[in-house]
């Protein structure tokens, strides 16, 4: 038996570069869509957070990337959780329209990282999880649907090289 | 054990009859049922499913079918439910999959989702033919069969004609494209409702939509006369 690691939530940061202004007519199906999927979001399995601006429904007057970029920054018990909602229910549908709202990213545009239960990230730590994507490509520390770690895998990664990560990796 | 060795394993009538019972149910079955539903004896369906499940065909859980714990609630029965796990054997060797997947991921870089679902949407006309677009629910099922979706029926006792009451919807168990669509989902179910979209025509008297479910395939089929969501 191992030492037990402390039990941990998957974070998640999404950016996206709007096409046009959110006022603008072309965005009206997706602006439409926000309240019925947030609402979907936190009613679903495994929802813990979602960072909402203060005094408004959703995050998408903050801007913290950039004037025309939305941010998405949620917290879910687990990577399933998050992948049923984001694939398997109405998420579907406008994450399948989303040319026509948003540009395409050349670079990532999400990222998933694990985080104590009970933290709740900042953006600024979310923009830096992303940023270490970008630079050094999937770790421990900062992954995708697509190259996931397990919350264990996060932990002795971080007790084997915490301060020198980024060396560590290259 | 090999792929080859696995669908050698179907060979067995009984066998087959078990894998195709299991596998429609889409939830845990025991043996009895089992048992009852391939027309064989329970200790003859027990040694054939432990088989299916020795073959990775299955997988295998327990659970006390009467609901109750504890001391006294007697052993927890052994059930079986389909594998997750594909099997394909090709012979000669071919790889579509890698290639699948090459494209796949060419085109959400690309950001080609509309080109896809294009040739995705003619693809299911081509299949249609000349023929008129499904005249039901159950002539869409049987299509759909046919495709490998494993279609079922969801709201069908309770759809007696009462007003209010659920609409039948026809629901998918199988996703055909599982594994490019478990990576690049918008752009692969994106795909496959364009497909459906063209198989069933979107003025005909069935159409198809996206309701993704976990577990199930993105799209359902309902009558074009529910025009209430």
């Amino acid at each position: 038996m191992t030492a037990s690691l402390p039990a941990a939530h998957l974070a998640h940061l999404n950016v996206a570069t709007l096409r046009y202004p959110l006022g603008d007519p072309r965005m009206a199906p997706f602006v439409e869509r926000l309240n019925p999927v947030n609402a979907a979001a936190d009613a679903a399995p495994g929802f813990v957070w979602r960072l909402v601006e203060e005094g408004a429904a959703d995050a998408t007057g903050l801007r913290p990337a950039g004037e025309n970029v939305i941010v998405t920054l949620s917290v879910w018990e687990t990577q399933e959780a998050l992948w049923d909602f984001t694939y398997r229910s109405g998420h579907l549908e406008a994450m399948r329209r989303r040319r026509e709202w948003f540009a395409r990213h050349v670079e990532a545009h999400l990222v998933l990282w694990w985080v104590p239960v009970g933290h709740l990230p900042t953006v600024d730590e979310a923009l830096e999880r992303l940023a270490d994507l970008r630079a050094h490509g999937p770790s421990p520390r900062a992954f995708t649907f697509a190259s996931s770690f397990t919350a264990d895998e996060a932990a002795r990664h971080l007790q084997a090289a915490p301060p020198t990560r980024a060396a560590a990796l290259n | 054990m090999e792929e080859i060795d696995a669908i050698a394993a179907l060979q067995d009538p009984v066998r087959r009859r078990l894998y195709e019972y299991v596998a429609a149910q889409g939830r845990e079955v025991g043996r009895n049922e089992a048992a009852e539903a391939a027309g064989v004896a329970r200790t003859l369906a027990a040694h054939h499913l432990d088989r299916l499940a020795e073959a990775g065909l299955l997988e295998t859980g327990s659970r006390r079918l009467s609901g109750r714990s504890g001391p006294g609630a007697g052993r927890p029965a052994k059930v079986y439910t389909r594998a997750r796990a594909e099997v394909s054997v090709s012979l000669p060797a071919r790889d579509y999959r890698t290639a699948a997947e090459l494209l796949a991921e060419a085109a959400e870089q690309a950001g080609l989702d509309a080109g896809l679902w294009a040739a995705a949407r003619r693809r299911g006309e081509a299949l249609r033919g000349p023929a008129a677009p499904c005249g039901g629910l159950e002539e869409a099922m049987e299509a759909l069969a046919a495709r490998g979706y494993e279609p079922h029926l969801e709201g069908a006792e309770e759809a007696t004609g009462a007003p209010g009451a659920p609409a039948r919807v026809v629901r998918m168990r199988n996703c055909p494209f599982h594994a490019v669509a478990a990576r690049f989902p918008p752009l692969v179910c994106g795909m496959n409702l364009a497909l459906l979209e063209g198989l069933f025509g979107t003025e005909g008297p069935v159409r198809a939509r996206m309701d993704p479910r976990p577990g199930e395939c993105c799209v359902v089929v309902e009558s074009s006369k529910n025009n209430d969501d």
